[in-house]
């Protein structure tokens, strides 16, 4: 039997240390991220403020819209 | 959709820590977080100025990118969020953020590091929104609940905006157009100096 030449093993080398040295993401193996639910659906609690409709996505950005306004002075004072 | 910014109006920003406090009481942080703090520059000094300062929700977040184990993410409004069942308490993202805002709970007798903790900016965490379990790790979910940031709807001089950015920047600007200054207290001028100008002062800075 013809004996291998030992160049021959360097892609072998190579291929098996790049191998060893990748794994998974770091999370794999350990706790993974849970999906959150978006703003809009809604608290589900007593305490949502009125004026939209949880589980509307256009409702709440027009009471986002409403909220941040009442931070400004000038259209309130104007009572706009 | 909105991307939720804050802004802090240097020229009404009183310190009475008001945030701060609000911050507290409605999520109910535990000892030794602050997830809001006031800072002051030249404090006691003529032209002292004040701002309200709490993560900045960036676009490009440098914590989620140092963060070893991926426990961030942004939502659909731009919130920048963390899961803390993923967090391991390592710390990067404090050495990563240029604002401080990730905060490690001492729990121990030797300083035991905790699992981080942050400004949400109300918007709770990935447990169900308005949850018992969301209300315990991360505080009040209150854009679940159709609401702004307390600190922000609690500020009483109106420094501290808080809600989609292009709206707080729209009333910013206005106030800075009426009042005919008030932009230039914080930026790059402030921090860099201005062209052709004088370099900074080196002040003291409280926070």
């Amino acid at each position: 039997m013809r004996p291998l030449c030992p160049w021959r093993l360097v892609p072998l080398a190579a291929a098996a240390a790049l191998a060893a040295c990748s794994g998974g993401s770091p999370s794999e193996g350990g706790a993974v991220r849970k999906n959150d639910a978006p703003a809009w659906q809604g608290a589900g609690n007593p305490y949502v403020a009125e004026g939209w409709k949880a589980g509307d996505q256009t409702s709440w950005e027009q009471q986002m819209r409403v909220r941040v306004q009442g931070q400004n002075e000038y259209t309130r004072g104007s009572g706009g | 959709m909105a991307r939720m910014k804050f802004i802090c109006d240097a020229e009404r920003c009183i310190e009475c820590n008001g945030c701060v406090t609000a911050c507290k009481a409605e999520h109910e942080v535990p000892w030794g977080v602050n997830r809001r703090r006031v800072v002051t520059m030249n404090d006691g000094q003529p032209g002292e100025r004040s701002i309200s300062v709490a993560c900045m929700h960036c676009s490009d977040a440098p914590c989620m990118a140092v963060c070893p184990v991926d426990c961030f993410y942004r939502t659909d409004d731009g919130v920048v969020l963390h899961d803390k069942d993923v967090c391991i308490g390592c710390g990067y993202c404090s050495y990563a953020c240029p604002f401080g805002a990730p905060q490690f709970p001492a729990n121990g007798q030797f300083g035991l590091r905790g699992k981080m903790d942050k400004c949400t900016f109300c918007a709770g965490g990935p447990e169900d929104n308005g949850s018992a379990a969301e209300n315990e790790k991360y505080g009040r979910n209150r854009l679940a609940e159709g609401k702004l940031p307390i600190c922000a709807e609690m500020c009483s001089t109106k420094a501290l905006l808080g809600g989609d950015g292009d709206m707080v920047a729209d009333i910013f600007r206005t106030r800075v157009l009426t009042r005919g200054k008030g932009s230039e207290v914080w930026g790059w001028g402030t921090a860099y100096g201005k062209p052709g100008g004088t370099p900074p002062k080196t002040g003291t800075t409280k926070s």
